[in-house]
């Protein structure tokens, strides 16, 4: 089972490789960082055990019934890590067929595609798994302490969801394959993916604000009218339920259910997977001709260098499509302030800090693509330009992009109510420039297409672009309400700066 | 006398340890300069210092007699630099990517427009210049990113590896290209591995191991001065290099007994 080029050898490869890209990526590439990555992940792993006692060590002090509240509490739950793992399953099924890396050599080799397939989809099983795992192994490890070791049930029920996901990941990317083409199954996959997993998070998070006016599932989920509404104890919808109360039989039946789907799933597309892997791969040796002729007439460098970053945002639909995503997550909070602040508030105020922290938002990732994501810095950086004429543009295009997708919304807010139009536009404008100078002081060089890992490059730059929006967001709603509290979230949001500043790399 | 394309005096640049070992170097206009060395000599970090990539820890650096740290940008705006890897933009069409590049050096588009179809022309590049660069080979790359370098008309010309990926249709034009540009007096820096390109095309050879000088001259005088009478530009390579290890080798073994006889 583990002779060379054997299922167990390859899974042992993979394994491998997985693990030296997470110790790579917890320690940026230094390995003299091992120690405190290792030292962090501890302190981690202590304090989210310590926390996870706190919020269940109360309601498990009595034990767990497997009435109709447990099953439908688990079950919600057990749906919102599906609807979490399918995005995250796609995006791996999607960057295993695209980036080659390693697929040349492994499908040139006599191995046979079924082996290399069946081995990549179960490293994403792991992979969807991982995540997942991560986050409840202190709960069922404190749930097992508590209550018995027969919570450790939950880890097989995670596997065979995950396993679940995948197949389902990898089935919706060969019939988009099949339906839409490689080019466009990228786009389209990643949108699927990103859609999917907000559609039920956010859709749980709005039906329990418009509900109980909280964003929290488990409300919704132990509420006495989704209880009523749901089918009787003896029904198979409790399966997976079950499975994670220990039920043996129930477990069977998921774990039979999801291994089956899995080994039908790789059964039936192994056979096309080198194929399709080829296409993949040869969608970028095909010509492509530009949609519309386009010429720079421009006269300066600070034109050109505008013009250009417009030109390539135009033209990939999949990071504007990344960089809006973000923007659906602030639906819920919009909701809850509109649903707890409305009376007596026009709806105006209330939209205010939900678009200064989307724009927020916006700019850095623009930011990013523009500052950071430069394909071409050696170019740019021997152009006889000064660095600050360079810089200068490049904000210049970032700003223009967010005042073109802001503008139409303040307008329509100052309509309803100048003063609150003000208020945004001014708090918009902070908001982005705060991304902006945080993207500026945290710079790296990297390809455009790693845009979505730029979290993972730089933590300390990600949260510091959330908590300076959502700061701005506050000082925004304080101020359309007219309120002098205002200035203290201005504060805030400057100290989220400034505290930025003390931990960016200095320039070399 | 004309002015130096290029004047190097005592450069230095260390990372952990010396990557530019008091380099100097002279090189005339309108030639064709080859930098060789082995991998690590220094050849790369010295052409992006030169471009203003990377600051030198000490030393000066003259571009036709503009000093690269005083006037960063009137230096920048008579050169073009080509690096190894290619970096051009797989969303632009190489019409539009030349006409940013002129944009950055400021010409005028029109100007731009005449030089970029003869540039086209040279290249072998008109069927794919409204093309997308996304798919495109190494040698298409390189052939964009040189056209790109070359629109803006630089008087000094530095490539990395230009030759490296391409097959022998385009290494020819690329050849041609270069070699055109040099008699109309551009002065052309390249590095290369393929030690024949430097012994056909460069007018004078400078050999770097150890970020330091190993040997300067024409490939007549390079060949004078064997000691082992090599006459090819290979074996004389490999002379070169390893008289110079050798000879680092004997001064740290001097240094090294030095110390030790100091400590006792």
């Amino acid at each position: 089972m583990t002779g060379t080029g054997s299922l167990g050898w390859f899974a042992t490869h993979e394994l491998r490789l997985a693990w030296r890209d997470w110790m790579s990526m917890m320690t940026a590439g230094q390995r003299r960082r091992e120690r405190s990555a290792y030292i962090g992940v501890g302190v981690f792993v202590l304090a989210i055990h310590v926390l996870a006692y706190a919020m269940i060590s109360g309601p498990l002090a009595n034990g767990v019934v497997a009435d109709a509240g447990t099953l439908v509490l688990l079950s919600g739950l057990y749906a919102l890590a599906f609807s979490l793992m399918i995005p995250q399953a796609i995006e791996s099924v999607t960057r295993a067929f695209y980036a080659r890396a390693d697929l040349d050599l492994l499908l040139s080799s006599p191995t046979s595609e079924r082996t290399i397939f069946a081995v990549r989809v179960s490293a994403i099983v792991a992979q969807t798994s991982a995540l997942a795992l991560l986050l409840i192994v202190p709960f069922v490890v404190v749930a097992a302490i508590i209550d018995g070791p027969s919570w450790f049930a939950v880890f097989p029920a995670v596997l065979a969801l995950a396993a679940i996901a995948t197949s389902l990941a990898v089935s919706i990317t060969f019939v988009l394959f099949k339906l839409i083409g490689p080019r466009r199954t990228r786009l389209v996959a990643q949108i699927v993916a990103a859609v999917m997993g907000a559609v039920f998070l956010i859709g749980t998070q709005i039906a329990a604000i418009l509900s109980f006016g909280q964003m929290s599932r488990v409300k919704l989920f132990q509420s006495d009218s989704v209880i009523e509404a749901m089918p009787a104890l003896d029904s198979w919808l409790w399966t997976p339920a079950r499975a994670m109360l220990a039920d043996p039989q129930a477990l069977l039946i998921l774990l039979a259910v999801a291994l089956s789907i899995l080994a039908l799933t790789i059964v039936a597309f192994a056979g096309s997977f080198g194929r399709t892997v080829l296409i993949a791969a040869n969608i970028g040796e095909g010509a492509v001709k530009a949609g519309t002729p386009w010429e720079f007439r421009c006269k300066t460098a600070a034109q050109a260098l505008r013009q250009k970053e417009w030109r390539l945002l135009a033209r990939d639909p999949w990071l504007v499509s990344q960089t809006l995503m973000q923007v659906l997550y602030l639906i819920p909070p919009a909701v809850l302030l509109w649903r707890n602040f409305s009376e007596g508030t026009t709806a105006s105020v209330i939209l205010a800090p939900v678009l200064v922290m989307a724009v927020g938002q916006l700019a850095g990732g623009l930011a990013w693509l523009a500052i950071s994501g430069e394909d071409a810095h050696e170019l740019v950086e021997t152009a006889p330009v000064s660095p600050r004429q360079l810089t200068t543009a490049k904000v210049q295009s970032v700003l223009a992009v967010v005042a073109a997708a802001s503008s139409p919304l303040i307008f329509a807010i100052a309509i309803a109510d100048v003063w609150v139009g003000v208020v945004c536009a001014i708090f918009v404008l902070l908001a982005s420039a705060s991304s902006v100078v945080i993207q500026l002081m945290f710079r790296s060089q990297a390809r455009r297409s790693l845009f979505r890992r730029r979290q993972a490059a730089s933590k300390v730059s990600t949260f510091a672009e959330a908590f300076s929006s959502i700061s701005w967001a506050g000082a925004a709603v304080m101020a359309a309400a007219g309120m002098w509290i205002s200035l203290l979230f201005v504060g805030l949001a400057l100290s989220v700066v400034a505290v930025a500043r003390l931990f960016a790399p200095r320039e070399v | 006398m004309s002015q130096p394309a290029l004047v190097l005096q005592d450069l230095c640049k260390s990372f952990d340890a010396p990557a530019v070992d008091r380099l100097s170097l002279t090189i005339a206009p309108g030639q064709i300069y080859a930098l060789l060395g082995p991998n690590g000599a220094g050849k790369t970090t010295t052409l992006r210092m030169v471009t203003g990539l990377l600051a030198a820890d000490s030393g000066s650096i003259a571009v036709y007699g503009i000093d690269i740290a005083a006037d960063p940008i009137a230096a920048k705006r008579i050169m073009a630099w080509v690096p190894d890897e290619p970096m051009i933009y797989d969303k632009l069409t190489p019409a539009e990517y030349l006409a940013f590049v002129a944009g950055l050096w400021g010409i005028a588009p029109e100007d731009a427009k005449a030089r970029a179809d003869d540039l086209f022309g040279w290249l072998g590049l008109e069927d794919v210049r409204d093309q997308r660069c996304q798919g495109f080979s190494k040698g298409m790359r390189q052939k964009v990113a040189l056209a790109g370098a070359l629109i803006h008309d630089p008087k000094l010309l530095i490539l990395d590896e230009p030759l490296t990926g391409l097959d022998a249709g385009s290494a020819r034009q690329v050849k041609a290209v270069l070699r055109e540009h040099a008699e109309r007096g551009v002065t052309i820096i390249l590095t290369t591995h393929i030690l024949e390109v430097a012994e056909r095309m460069a007018d004078r050879i400078a050999v770097i191991a150890n970020g330091r000088l190993a040997a300067e001259g024409t490939l007549e005088d390079l060949r004078a001065r064997s000691r082992h009478g090599e006459t090819n530009l290979e074996d004389l390579f490999l002379e070169v290099v390893a008289d110079s290890q050798m000879r680092d080798a004997d001064a740290d073994a001097t240094a090294s007994h030095a110390r030790a006889k100091a400590a006792a």
